[in-house]
C-alpha cells in the first residue's frame, strides 16, 4: 500500500468523522448558550408542576431562554426558578411567567408574557407576575366539588 | 460423589477467578508500558497514520451501513409505537436520542471490537509466533513502541469518529424513513430533533463513552495479541478472547458511565 | 583438547538455566574467542538456542554469568541492552522476517531506526548486503513471496547489515536443500572473515559446519560434553561426540526412550526366550 494513498484515505477518515461530529453538534442538537450571551432572572411559583431543569422558556411561542435552576425556597414555601434568557431579548419589568405545557401530554415549558413597563428586566431581577402550573388533579377536585355545590344549591 | 463434583466445580470457578484478576493486573501493566512508549507514535506519525487506516478506514463500510440500517429501523420501530400517542413527529428525537447516547457508541465499539480489534490481536499474535517480535527486540527496537503502540492509538483515535459516523448515518436513516417512508415534514423532523438532543448532555457524553470503548478495545486487543501463545491455536483462541472481552468489559463500561452520568444531570 | 586464544568475546561461566522446573542448561562453561566461527551442536533441545537467548539478553541465568565483550550480560539496564544488541546480530530459526514490508525494507530496517542516512545512502547498503547473498533481485518481493532458502539468506543479509562484531546462527541449515545449505555456509563463513566479527553457529548439521567453522562444542544433559577443532573432533574417541559425528544410532545418547520393560509392556510373561530378543 502506497504511503500516499493511505495518507489520501486517512485524512478522508478523519474529516468525515469531523463532519460527522460537527453535524451532530450544530444540526442535531442545541449548544446550551454561553454565559456572556445570556442574563438569568428569578420567578417564584407556588406550584410549578411538571417544570424540570432544562425546561425552554419561549415568548410568543419562540425560544427565548432556558431554566437553569429549580429550588425550594423553606422560609416562604414557594418554588423558585432560574430563567437564563438570550440577551438579545430584552422583556418589560411587568411581564408575566406562567407554567405552561405544550399540547395535553407534551413538555411543560415556561411561557413568558411581556408587560407594559419602559423600564426592562436585567439580570438578578424578579419576575412579580407568575402563574403557576394546572396541577390536573387538583381541577378536577374543583370540577367535582363545583358540581357537589351545585348539586346542593338545587335541593 | 455430588460433594466431590461440587468441591471441584468451586475449585475451578476460584481458579477462574484469580485467573481473571491476575490477567487484569498484566493488562494494566502493558497498558502502562504502551503509555510510555508512545513517543514514536506521535514522533514518527507515519506508523499510527498507518494504522489508522487499517482499523479505521477499513471499518467504513460496516459501520456506516450498520448505522444506516439500525437509524431506518428505530425510525420504523419507533413511528409504530408513537403513532398510538399521536407523536409520530418526535420520531426524530427518538432515533437521535437512542443513537447518540447509547447505540452509537456501543454498537460501533461491538463492530469495532469484532472487526478491528481481532485483526490487531491476530496480527500482534502471529508476529509473536514467528518470532518477529523477538528479532525486533533483538536488532535494539522496541517491539511495543514500534508494533503495539501505534495500533493502540489507532484504535483510540478512530472510536470516536465511527461512532460520531454511525450515528449520524443512523439519524440520516431515521430520517429517510421518516420523511419519505412515513411523511413527516423534513422542518418539523429537524426542529422537533433540534429541540431535544442538546449537546453537552447527550452528543458530548457519546463521544466520551466512544473514547473510553476505544481505549478499553485497544488495550484488550493489543495485550491479547502480544500476549497469545505463539502457535496457530494460541493466535485463534486469543482472537476470540478480544472479541469477547472487549464485548463484555464495553457492556460494562457502558452501564458505569451511563449511571455515572444521568446522575450528574 | 587444544587451548583458544585470549581476550574470549564471549565467556559463558557455570550457568544455570531453567524453564519453569526443567533445568536446561546446568552449570555450564565455554568460551567464544574473538574473530572465529564456532558451532555449538547437541541434540534437540539440550539448550543450544538456550545459550544464545542468554548471550543476547533475552533470558537471564539464574546462576552463573554471561559476558560479552567483558561486559556481564544480566546487569546491563535496558538502554544498555539495546546498545548491546547493536552490535549483535541475530539469525531466526526461519528468518522472521518481516510479513509486512518487502524484503529492501527489512534489510534497511536496522538502518533506518538507528542510523541516520539518507535514502540514497541506504539504498546502495542495502544492495550492497542483497548482493552478497546473491538475492539483490529479490529487493520488491514479499517475504511470503520468497522460498524457505531464499528468505533464511535474506535474513542472514538483515542479520549483518549493521556490520556486527557478534553474529549468532539459530539452526542457519535447517531444512534447507543442499545447493542453499552450501551457500549459506560460505556465507557464514565468508562474512565472518570479511567483517573480522565472530560467530556463533547453533546446529546439528555436523557435515557443514565441520567445513566452516574454527571450534566446536558439544551440549548433552546442560553440560559441555566435547570440544575442539574440526580436525580434533573428527579423530575424537569420546562416545558422545563419536556418537554425534559418525551418525550412530545407539550410544551415549540412547535410542529408546526410556520405558518399561518391553516384554511387560507387551503382558507377556518373562519366559528367558523373549528375555534374549529384547534389549
Amino acid at each position: 500500500m502506497e504511503r500516499k494513498t493511505m495518507d489520501f484515505w486517512v485524512g478522508l477518515f478523519i474529516l468525515m468523522g469531523f463532519a460527522a461530529l460537527l453535524m451532530l453538534a450544530l444540526r442535531v442538537s442545541i449548544g446550551s448558550d454561553r454565559v456572556e450571551n445570556t442574563y438569568a432572572v428569578e420567578a417564584r411559583f407556588e406550584n410549578i408542576g411538571g417544570l424540570k431543569a432544562k425546561a425552554p422558556v419561549k415568548s410568543a411561542g419562540v425560544l427565548i431562554g432556558r431554566v437553569t435552576d429549580i429550588h425550594f425556597d423553606n422560609e416562604k414555601f414557594q418554588a423558585v426558578a432560574t430563567l437564563t434568557l438570550d440577551k438579545r431579548y430584552s422583556f418589560p419589568k411587568d411581564s408575566s411567567a406562567s407554567i405552561l405545557t405544550s399540547g395535553l401530554l407534551g413538555e411543560v415549558y415556561i411561557g413568558l408574557d411581556a408587560g407594559g413597563d419602559d423600564k426592562k428586566l436585567v439580570a438578578g431581577d424578579k419576575i412579580k407576575l407568575t402563574q403557576s402550573a394546572v396541577v390536573l388533579e387538583r381541577l378536577i377536585g374543583q370540577l367535582m366539588f363545583g358540581k357537589a355545590a351545585e348539586g346542593a344549591d338545587k335541593k | 460423589m455430588i460433594t466431590q463434583n461440587l468441591g471441584k466445580a468451586i475449585r475451578n470457578l476460584g481458579a477462574r477467578g484469580i485467573e481473571t484478576i491476575w490477567r487484569g493486573g498484566a493488562m494494566a501493566r502493558f497498558f502502562w508500558l504502551v503509555l510510555t512508549q508512545s513517543g514514536m507514535s506521535f514522533r514518527r506519525i507515519g506508523l499510527s497514520i498507518r494504522e489508522i487506516y487499517f482499523s479505521g478506514v477499513m471499518s467504513l463500510v460496516i459501520i456506516m451501513v450498520s448505522g444506516l440500517f439500525i437509524g431506518m429501523v428505530l425510525g420504523l420501530q419507533g413511528f409504530e409505537t408513537l403513532q398510538k400517542y399521536g407523536a409520530e413527529e418526535t420520531m426524530g428525537v427518538l432515533v437521535a436520542l437512542s443513537l447518540v447516547r447509547e447505540l452509537g457508541p456501543v454498537v460501533t465499539a461491538l463492530l469495532f471490537a469484532s472487526r478491528a480489534g481481532s485483526a490487531i490481536t491476530a496480527e500482534i499474535g502471529l508476529m509473536k509466533a514467528t518470532e518477529q517480535l523477538k528479532a525486533m527486540d533483538m536488532m535494539a527496537v522496541d517491539p511495543i513502541a514500534r508494533v503495539v503502540a501505534p495500533r493502540f492509538w489507532a484504535g483510540v483515535v478512530s472510536m470516536p469518529l465511527l461512532a460520531a459516523l454511525f450515528s449520524s448515518m443512523g439519524i440520516f436513516g431515521g430520517y429517510i424513513v421518516g420523511t419519505v417512508l412515513v411523511g413527516i415534514d423534513s422542518g418539523v423532523f429537524w426542529s422537533n430533533m433540534q429541540a431535544a438532543v442538546d449537546f453537552r448532555y447527550d452528543v458530548m457524553s457519546g463521544i466520551v463513552k466512544s473514547i473510553v470503548f476505544g481505549i478499553a478495545i485497544s488495550v484488550i486487543a493489543t495485550f491479547e495479541g502480544f500476549d497469545a501463545e505463539p502457535t496457530a491455536e494460541g493466535v485463534s483462541r486469543a482472537t476470540t478472547r478480544t472479541v469477547v472481552t472487549s464485548a463484555l468489559t464495553v457492556l460494562a463500561l457502558d452501564l458505569m458511565l451511563t449511571g455515572f452520568m444521568l446522575r450528574s444531570l | 583438547m587444544s587451548t583458544l586464544p585470549d581476550s574470549p568475546l564471549v565467556e559463558i561461566e557455570n550457568v544455570d538455566f531453567a524453564y519453569g522446573k526443567r533445568a536446561i542448561l546446568k552449570g555450564i562453561s565455554l568460551t567464544v574467542p574473538r574473530g572465529k566461527v564456532v558451532a555449538i551442536m547437541g541434540g534437540s533441545g539440550c539448550g543450544k538456542t538456550t545459550l544464545l537467548r542468554l548471550i543476547g539478553g533475552q533470558l537471564i541465568a539464574s546462576k552463573g554469568s554471561v559476558r560479552v565483550n567483558d561486559q556481564d550480560v544480566a546487569s546491563l539496564d535496558r538502554e544498555g541492552m539495546y546498545q548491546m544488541r547493536r552490535k549483535m546480530g541475530m539469525l531466526f530459526q526461519f528468518g522472521a522476517l518481516f510479513t509486512d514490508m518487502n524484503v529492501f525494507d527489512n534489510i534497511a530496517f536496522q538502518l533506518r531506526e538507528h542510523a541516520d542516512l539518507p535514502e540514497d545512502m541506504i539504498r546502495d547498503l542495502v544492495l550492497m548486503k542483497l548482493n552478497a547473498v546473491g538475492l539483490r533481485g529479490t529487493a520488491k518481493l514479499f517475504p511470503s513471496e520468497l522460498s524457505g532458502g531464499m528468505a533464511r539468506r535474506v535474513a542472514l543479509a538483515r542479520a549483518a547489515v549493521l556490520d556486527p562484531t557478534l553474529i549468532m546462527y539459530d539452526e542457519p541449515f535447517a531444512g534447507l536443500d543442499p545447493i542453499s545449505l552450501a551457500v549459506v555456509g560460505q556465507t557464514i563463513r565468508k562474512l565472518n572473515d570479511a567483517l573480522g566479527a565472530t560467530s556463533i553457529v547453533v546446529t546439528h548439521d555436523v557435515v557443514e559446519s565441520l567445513q566452516i567453522v574454527d571450534y566446536l562444542y558439544f551440549i548433552s544433559d546442560g553440560k559441555i560434553v566435547g570440544q575442539g577443532t574440526p580436525d580434533e573432533i573428527r579423530a575424537s574417541t569420546e562416545p558422545y561426540v563419536k556418537q554425534f559425528v559418525h551418525a550412530e544410532m545407539d550410544g551415549p545418547v540412547p535410542f529408546h526412550y526410556p520405558a518399561k520393560n518391553y516384554a511387560v509392556d507387551l503382558n507377556l510373561s518373562a519366559s528367558t526366550s523373549l528375555k534374549k530378543s529384547v534389549s
